[in-house]
Parts: C-alpha cells; structure tokens; sequence
C-alpha cells in the first residue's frame, strides 16, 4: 500500500535533544498520535537503544519496558519498534521483556564496520517472528563495496532489510546516490536510509535515497534529535507525496503530532549551531562536543579547529583520549604561526 | 634439569586459543599437549605445528581420542560449543577451564576465588571485561556496601575482537554483568561492551562507575591501589589511568590494558588479561598436581 515504508523513530532517536527525558504523557500523546498519522512502525526506547539507559551514554526518565509498554497500549495499527545495538542491550535482559509485552519490530545496528555483531540478535528476531531490520551506523566511512559487504551480512542473517545511518550528517546526495543504488541493485532486501542534518541535507539526502531505490525512510517528528536533528518526518512524507509516491498517512496529522506535542518538549529549536556543522563537515561523531568543548578551554583553541583535526584523523567514538592530544598539538603550531586553513585541507 | 610439567589441551585456534599457547610454551609448568581446531587450513594449526606442537583438525575429538595426552583443557571455541563439551570433558575427568562466556562452570577470578576453584571440575572465565572490571567493583562495593548501581564500560579494538567474540556478544555482554552481579552482590549492574574500529588500534581500556552518595575516596583509592598491584602480578600490563574520583553522582575508575604482545600486538590486552588469569589457575593447578605426585 505504501510505496516507501515511514519508520518514525521520534520516540527513540528524538530523544537525544530532551537528555532521554520522555515522559509517561509525551509517550502516550505521541503513540496516539503516531496512530492517528497512520504510522507503519513506531520506534521506542532510549536514545541509543535497548538497555543503553547508562551512566555512559545517560540515564532514561522511564525505563524502556515502561516506555513500550505506555506506546503499545495506544497502538492498534502501528507496529511498535525497539532498536539494539549488539553490546549494549541483551536477549535476556532486555530482548525477551520488550517481546513479552509485545514489540513487533526489531532494528539491529552496528558501527559500519562491525556487521557480524548482529548476527545473534538478527538470527533471534528471526526466529520470534519478529520484523527484523539490520542499521549500520556512520556509513559514511564507508565506501559502496565495502558497505555492501557488511550489508549482505546482515542480508544473510535473516534481516528484511537494511538501513544506512548518516550518524555524522556528512553525506551529500551524490554521495547518497552512489551508495543506495549500489546496495538496492545488489541485495535482495530492502534498503533504508536515517539522515542527520548538519548540512542541512536531509531532506535532499532522503529523496536521493528513495531516487536511488530506497525502499524506507527513516526520521523524526520535527527533525527531533541529536545535535542538528534528523529527517524531519512530516516535511519529508509531504516531499515524498508531491513527488507522486502512494503513502497512506494523514500529513495533517503528522504537522499536528509535530507541532500540538514535540514542539511543546523541545528545550531550544533544532537549528544548525557552527558545532554541529562542523562535525558534518568534517564527519565526526556529534556526541565529541562536550569533550571537544573542554579541550578547546583548556588549550585555548577553536573547537571547530579541534573537529576539522578529528576528522582528518578518522577519529571515531571511544577515542575521546586523543582529543586532548589533538588540541596540545593545535595549540602548538598557533604558536608556531602555521597559517595552514584546516577546512581546505579537508576538503 | 627440566622439570616435569603437567600437559593441556587447547580446543579452539583462533586469537585466545593462540595466545594461550604461547603463554604455555613460556610456562614452567605447563605444557601443550595438543591444540585442536576445526580448520585442517588454519594458518594458527601450521604455526603451532611448526613450534612442534601436537596438531588436530578434529576439535575435541582429539582428546576423545587420546584422552591421556592432557589433564588440563582450555575451551577456547564458542559459548554454544562449550555446552556440548562441558559434559563429555567432565566425563574424561579433565580440569576443563572455559573460556567462553558459556556461563556453565564456577566464575573464576583469580584474585578473589581460586581456591574456590580449584575444587571444582570446570570453571568459566567470564569475559575479558569481567576480568578487568570485577575486582575493582568488588573493591567499591566492600568500602560502600550501599551501592545500588554499578556499570562497567569496556573498550576493545576490533582488530582483537574474533569470531568466537563477535558470534558471543550477547553471552559476553550478559556473563560480564551476571558476574559482577555474583561476585559482588550489587542489586543492579550493567555491562556495555563497544568494539572500536580506529586505527591505529586503541588499546583496551575500561571505565567503571558505581552511583554512591559518599564516596570515602582515601579508603577507596587504597583499596583500590592494592587490587590494581594484585591484577598486575599476573597482569603485567594492567593499570589505572583515572580515579577513583567523584562528578555528578557518580563514582568513575577508568584503567587500561597493554598486553604482551604474544599472538595480537599489544593494544589487545583483552586477550591479555583473559588469558593470564586463566593460565594463573592452570599453574597452580599444575603446581599442587606435581607436588602431590
């Protein structure tokens, strides 16, 4: 009936912009409204999944048995999501309870690289007949063969389809192009794209993926989100449905869910602030701030500067380490008067 | 004069079973019996073979086979593999140390339970971030025994991270927690295990934080200093690089690993800390069998 599934991951990846603070009636409002919207998947849970509510990465206000619980009694039609990454959340500590109380969809993610970490929990969705899709996280260090490599391991776990995270919004939609139509010619399965927006690029990223033989898109209810935020989910079914794709959704509903109960939660609006750009730029991951932030006191050096160096680098998350080397070393050659222009050099 | 030494049988030839085997030939109470596989091409059997190892592509066949060529075995295959062996190893009477996060046998860490241990017939390491992070919670937890909360994050370069890992994530992942939950008796533990994929390799480093009120960060510091000097015994590249300190409520440790670089190079010191303390077990093992004899 629809020509491009809509995963709406408002209720999981959304809530990295409120510090994994949902709470029983925004879960409840929005469920409801998802429902209303005729939503085909709804993705609940913490920010970074099943069983990621930590010290780590931050603690969730409900946990995420209460969350699915309070979404799965609004919904009748909408099948109801979680979403694991492999070394966070468990089979038995946090998989089995979220299927007792009813999910229906399973989303399994790895870093790009890492694909054969899925296995068990894509084979064990499989198996509870569960909707299983396979995520792989900052594709963008990836080239098309070697994601397609990755892509077809999870293909041959058992996952109905796979989609491609743009976690850094570094992607332009050349890029988007290239990869989509690699994938969507050679695998089997369907292939899914989840864009972030620090280059103001979701939407047209979106709408190259689906050019390119995208079969899901993935967003958010008013582009909630990490840093510069995701899909704006309403903006791009409206996008989708001028440019002639069937998708039976209520688009007034959506701007309603958009605007009558995300809007009210949003502690500032999700705008493009020079951090988040530069990330994009530069294609690091958005959770460096903080630490960029505090390097960049101590040293007295431009954040940005700090970024752009990460990533040259390829820096990735859990090298939070170098991040103090990296802005030393900055502070170092500013003495030595290095008139080098960082952002040239990368691109 | 060589002395004698006791025979091991290593099922399983990737990283952890090829490390233990170099650790074995270095032992001056050990010695390999056979290292079995399941891959008559593995570049891992050859390399052994070529040290003058004993050979087999038949995995525990071999020792089915020939049970008298070791008293020892170290299950280094897969958690799933481990609860078909766990019972025929027990019939062959053979001190059997698992190394998969299979969760059948008694946990073991050395430091805090080996004479435990060494009473029983099969015994499960854990994991490596159990290996690394346990002691140091059970330190936590004796100073303030009102912990409600603890959570352990582990950092491992993928590079070191095998098949045998990559297959048990969610076993690793649960054993790491279930044990900090037995050792310590915590009410509530998380484990979060992250396989990072830079290059160069990082080298394997873990955080700790438990949610305490008050920390008394002297008694905590000591203790904790005494733990870290204890790993480091068979440990050598073990060592705390934060803390103990104290923001926001929470309590944070971090500390690394630089292993010594047998079979991976040494930013694996996952394989590292796993493997000596198992070997740790097998020497004193060893070690009574040969004075009783």
């Amino acid at each position: 009936m629809n020509d491009i599934l809509i995963i709406d991951s408002t209720l999981r990846d959304g809530s990295h912009a409120i510090r994994h603070q949902f709470d029983k009636q925004t879960i409840r409002k929005y469920a409801s409204g998802a429902e209303k919207a005729k939503i085909p998947i709804l993705i609940v849970g913490h920010g970074n999944g099943l069983g990621a509510s930590s010290l780590q990465l931050g603690l969730s206000k409900l946990s995420d048995s209460q969350m699915l619980k309070i979404a799965k009694g609004q919904l009748k039609k909408t099948r109801l999501g979680v979403f694991l990454i492999p070394g966070f959340g468990t089979i038995k500590n946090d998989l089995e309870p979220a299927i007792k109380i009813g999910v229906d969809v399973l989303m399994v993610a790895s870093h790009c690289t890492e694909a054969n970490i899925t296995r068990q929990h894509i084979e064990y969705g499989v198996k509870k007949r569960l909707e299983v899709y396979g995520v792989l996280m900052m594709s963008h260090m990836l080239g098309a063969k070697d994601l397609l490599v990755q892509a077809e391991l999870m293909q041959s776990y058992g996952a109905m389809g796979v989609v491609i995270m743009d976690s850094a919004g570094a992607y332009l939609p050349e890029d988007v192009t290239k990869k989509i139509s690699v994938l969507a010619n050679k695998l089997k399965i369907d292939v899914g794209f989840h864009a972030h927006n620090n280059l103001g690029m979701t939407i047209a990223n979106s709408v190259a993926a689906v050019r390119a033989g995208a079969k899901i898109i993935d967003g958010t209810s008013r582009g909630l989100g990490a840093g510069a935020g995701n899909c704006q989910l309403e903006v791009i079914v409206a996008v989708l449905l001028k440019m002639g794709y069937k998708l039976d959704l209520d688009l007034f509903q959506l701007m309603d869910n958009s605007e009558k109960i995300i809007a009210n939660i949003m502690i500032k609006p999700q705008e493009i602030s020079s951090v988040s750009l530069t990330s994009g730029l530069a294609g690091v991951f958005s959770g460096f701030a903080p630490h960029v932030k505090m390097a960049a006191e101590r040293f007295g050096v431009d954040m940005r500067d700090i970024l752009i160096e990460l990533g040259r680098k390829k820096i990735v998350a859990g090298q939070e380490d170098i991040i103090v080397d990296i802005a030393a070393n900055l502070k170092q050659r500013k003495k030595a008067g290095s008139e080098e222009n960082p952002i040239e050099a990368l691109i | 004069m060589t002395r004698k030494k006791v025979r091991v049988g290593i099922i399983g030839t990737g990283n952890i079973g090829s490390d233990l085997l170099i650790k074995i030939l270095r032992s001056e109470w050990l010695k390999c019996g056979i290292f079995t596989g399941q891959n008559p091409l593995s570049q891992n059997i050859r390399r052994a073979k070529n040290l003058g190892v004993p050979t087999s592509a038949e995995s525990l066949n071999a020792i089915l086979k020939n049970p008298k060529c070791c008293d020892i075995v170290f299950d280094a295959t897969t958690a799933e593999s481990h609860l078909k062996h766990a019972p025929i190893l027990n019939k062959l009477n053979k001190f059997t140390i698992d190394m998969t996060p299979s969760g059948v046998g008694k946990m073991c860490i050395p430091i805090i339970n080996m004479e435990d241990c060494l009473k029983v017939k099969n015994i499960n390491m854990i994991s490596c971030g159990g290996q690394d992070t346990t002691p140091i919670v059970k330190a936590i937890v004796d100073v303030h025994p009102e912990t409600q909360y603890v959570e352990i994050v582990a950092h491992i370069a993928s590079k070191s991270a095998g098949i045998g890992t990559r297959d048990n994530i969610d076993e690793y992942t649960q054993t790491t927690c279930d044990g900090i939950r037995l050792f310590t008796h915590v009410p509530r533990a998380k484990a979060i295990i992250i396989l990072n994929p830079a290059e160069p390799p990082i080298i394997m480093h873990n955080t700790i934080f438990a949610q305490i009120t008050n920390p008394n960060l002297k008694l905590l510091k000591s203790r904790i200093t005494d733990v870290v000097n204890k790993i480091r015994s068979y440990v050598p590249g073990y060592k705390l690089t934060l803390g103990p300190i104290f923001e926001n409520g929470r309590l944070i440790v971090m500390n690394e690993v630089e292993g010594s670089g047998d079979f991976l190079p040494k930013y694996a010191g996952n394989l590292d800390i796993i493997n000596c303390a198992a070997i740790a077990v097998a020497e004193e093992y060893a070690r009574r069998k040969l004075k009783a004899s």
